[in-house]
């Protein structure tokens, strides 16, 4: 690969930005999978598997499914946050493959957020 | 009443009014509607907002194109628009919003800035949150010096536990003339109940290597090394991925961003021993041998590995560095305390709700991290004390909750701020025991180099056993506090030096309770079985049945409003009836 310049970086961000930008990016909903090790410890791979399942049975194209490490709140691990589109995102605690099969039919197809399993809805404060 | 508020304006309530006036008067409504602009009404998530009075009609988000046909058919026709009409959500109570549970609102997220938004395993999510712009402003605008400057003025201290500052140890370093030198990532984390820096070695591995690119630039180093704990294998297979990932991009590896600087950085996998946190036992394991600390004749940034000059930091130093670089030391010392500047992430664990990692300004107090973050202590019991720096730390009394939490005043206390490990821990817990289960710890990773840190942990083990076994003589007390003093006055590294906290502070903090263990040969908190008797306390028991329902062999008689007895022939000390009281009934 070319050697990377300034010019390159800035570029890389604002294509990126734009696509984690749910609108820009063409999808309508973002499901992420909090994958750091206590999460995986609690099940979080079992959650993954629930939302592939649902989203191949779905046959939907607006969906984008992510991971990330640790999300800070271990004890109500496994978690998952779900952002649709002009919505702030939901994150869902202490899951079960079953929970996350509700929240795929009710929040994430129909637009929905599951209450009960929710535990706050927006974002955190960087900085 | 069109809302006229900071955040409806943004959102173009003053056209709507423009358009509403100009409506009313093509519809000649002017003598019957009068339009007034309100202060905040408080809904801005749906402004522009409109009350329409006297019905009191709420309309919301309303777009100057809309107003035609608003005023046509409310004002002219009387009909209610329906589309722009406020339902309230359905009568359920709202999720709660992020800032308004305590877990999250007194957390400032700086190294966390990317946690649970980035997947750890693609660069380019990293680089969309402004990574490696901070690198780029140090290898392209930046001298060496001004970086060294920036970090002793931002006051950055070193996460790893001592606190020294970030700043001076790069400069010590960048003074000595050439290029053989050599960056280095602590990421032996080893204490017991400390989850920081895996967490964000896992979640943001890229945050721990542009740190370190900064930090090589400014002591012209161009070989680093992440010393890594072979348990934490997501970690390393994150790190690795990332390496390779820079350096596929070009900002690893030679001429990084065309600024002529090369940096190549690879990980180094230990095996799992508390003593290779200590520095120079880290960089002799990286030079291949047993891993011992050696005696520090001179500060390792001046010769470090291989004799070279080494900047060592840990994994959270270096994830504080990139945003210093690009937000300034001023925005960095913006917060925190007089020595103490910016955030420090902590593990939570132990008898809280909560149990997590948080990251806080320095100077909170312990009380809001404990009560507020952690969500107070599981099962209605009471908080005894809080234990910070792990095994090299000591215990917070409840007394001193008040306690800002900075390097400064955790000190104070016995404790010390350690890398962050939070062990909370309520009034079931026995603070000999826990004195004892930490010296076990440090018993068993001591490397045995010196004598006092091979011998004298293992004494001081031994007095805490007996006294833990009912066996504690007259004296033990003192000896404990002579033998600690002198261990740690004595001890060539960290580890000794520190592994006595544990002992001294639950001595000084809770002395009644050795002496309950050596002179009454009881145990206040029923934790050690042989000083507990088994018997019913006829006064205090309340006849609930607690005990006798969770017998698993049927050592427990009961009846109802009858005092329980325990068989002591059946019973096989599980302690389970103990749990389950909740009067503290039996002895």
């Amino acid at each position: 690969m070319a050697k990377m310049t300034i010019a390159d970086l800035k570029k890389i961000k604002e294509e990126y930005s734009a696509k984690q930008a749910l609108r820009e990016g063409g999808s309508r909903v973002k499901i992420t999978v909090h994958m750091g090790t206590c999460g995986i410890a609690a099940g979080a791979r079992g959650i993954m598997n629930a939302v592939m399942e649902e989203l191949a049975k779905s046959n939907a194209t607006d969906i984008v499914i992510t991971t990330s490490g640790c999300a800070g709140l271990c004890s109500k691990e496994p978690m998952a946050t779900v952002e649709t589109v002009g919505e702030a995102p939901v994150r869902y605690v202490s899951l079960t493959g079953d929970k996350m099969r509700t929240i795929f039919t009710e929040h994430v197809i129909a637009g929905k957020p599951v209450k009960e399993y929710a535990l706050v809805v927006g974002h955190e404060t960087t900085y | 009443m069109i809302c006229a508020g900071t955040g409806c304006v943004a959102n173009g309530s003053l056209k709507v009014r423009d358009a509403l006036e100009t409506e009313i008067y093509k519809q000649n409504l002017q003598n019957e509607v009068k339009v007034v602009l309100t202060g905040c009404n408080g809904f801005c998530a749906k402004g522009p907002v409109i009350v329409v009075f006297p019905e009191d009609i709420f309309y919301q988000m309303v777009k100057p194109e809309d107003v035609p046909y608003l005023v046509e058919e409310h004002f002219v026709k009387g009909r209610t628009v329906q589309k722009f009409l406020y339902l309230p959500p359905a009568q359920k109570e709202p999720i709660p919003v992020m800032n308004e549970i305590p877990f999250f609102k007194h957390q400032v997220l700086r190294v966390l800035r990317n946690r649970s938004l980035i997947d750890a395993e693609k660069i380019e999510e990293y680089i969309a949150r402004d990574g490696y712009l901070a690198a780029a402003k140090a290898l392209l605008e930046m001298t060496p010096e001004q970086i060294v400057d920036e970090m002793k003025r931002s006051g950055l201290r070193g996460r790893g536990g001592a606190g020294f500052p970030t700043g001076l140890k790069w400069e010590l370093s960048a003074r000595v003339p050439g290029d053989s030198k050599f960056i280095l990532c602590n990421g032996d984390e080893g204490d017991p109940g400390a989850f920081m820096d895996r967490s964000v070695m896992e979640g943001d591995p890229h945050s721990v290597l542009e740190g370190m690119l900064i930090g090589a630039r400014a002591i012209n180093a161009h070989q680093g090394y992440i010393y890594v704990r072979s348990e934490y294998p997501m970690a390393v297979h994150r790190l690795q991925l990332a390496i390779e990932q820079a350096t596929e991009m070009g900002l690893l590896g030679k001429d990084i961003l065309g600024s002529g600087f090369d940096l190549t950085i690879e990980i180094y996998q230990g095996a799992g021993a508390f003593v290779c946190g200590e520095g120079t036992a880290l960089m002799e394991s990286i030079e291949g041998k047993r891993g011992m600390p050696r005696p520090k004749i001179y500060r390792t940034a001046v010769r470090g590995l291989w004799q070279r000059p080494t900047v060592l930091n840990n994994v959270e130093t270096f994830a504080n560095v990139p945003p210093i670089i690009l937000n300034g030391a001023d925005w960095y010392a913006s917060i925190g305390t007089e020595k103490s500047k910016g955030t420090k992430v902590f593990a939570l664990s132990g008898s809280l709700n909560n149990i997590g990692l948080v990251e806080v300004p320095m100077g909170i107090p312990l009380k809001t991290v404990v009560y507020d973050i952690g969500g107070g202590i599981k099962g209605n019991r009471k908080l005894k004390a809080v234990q910070m720096g792990g095994p090299s730390g000591g215990c917070i009394p409840v007394s001193l909750m008040d306690t800002p939490v900075d390097f400064e005043n955790i000190e104070k206390t016995g404790a010390i701020m350690g890398s962050g490990g939070v062990v909370v821990m309520d009034e079931t817990t026995c603070m000999p025991a826990i004195a004892k289960f930490f010296l076990e710890f440090t018993e068993d990773e001591s490397c045995g180099k010196c004598v006092p840190c091979r011998i004298g942990n293992k004494m001081l083990l031994t007095i805490l056993t007996r006294i833990t076994n009912g066996e504690g003589r007259e004296g033990d007390i003192e000896l404990l506090l002579k033998l600690s003093q002198q261990i740690k006055d004595t001890s060539l590294c960290g580890l000794g030096q520190s592994s006595p906290n544990p002992v001294l502070t639950t001595i000084q903090y809770f002395r009644e309770e050795y002496e309950a263990h050596i002179k009454e040969h009881t145990c206040p908190a029923r934790v050690c079985t042989p000083l507990i008797k088994f018997v019913v306390n006829e006064e205090k028991c309340k006849k609930c049945g607690l005990c006798f329902k969770g017998c698993p062999v049927g050592a427990i008689t009961w009846e109802k409003k009858k005092v329980a007895s325990i068989d002591l022939e059946k019973c096989t000390k599980c302690k389970t009836c103990i749990k389950n009281c909740r009067f503290w009934a039996i002895d």
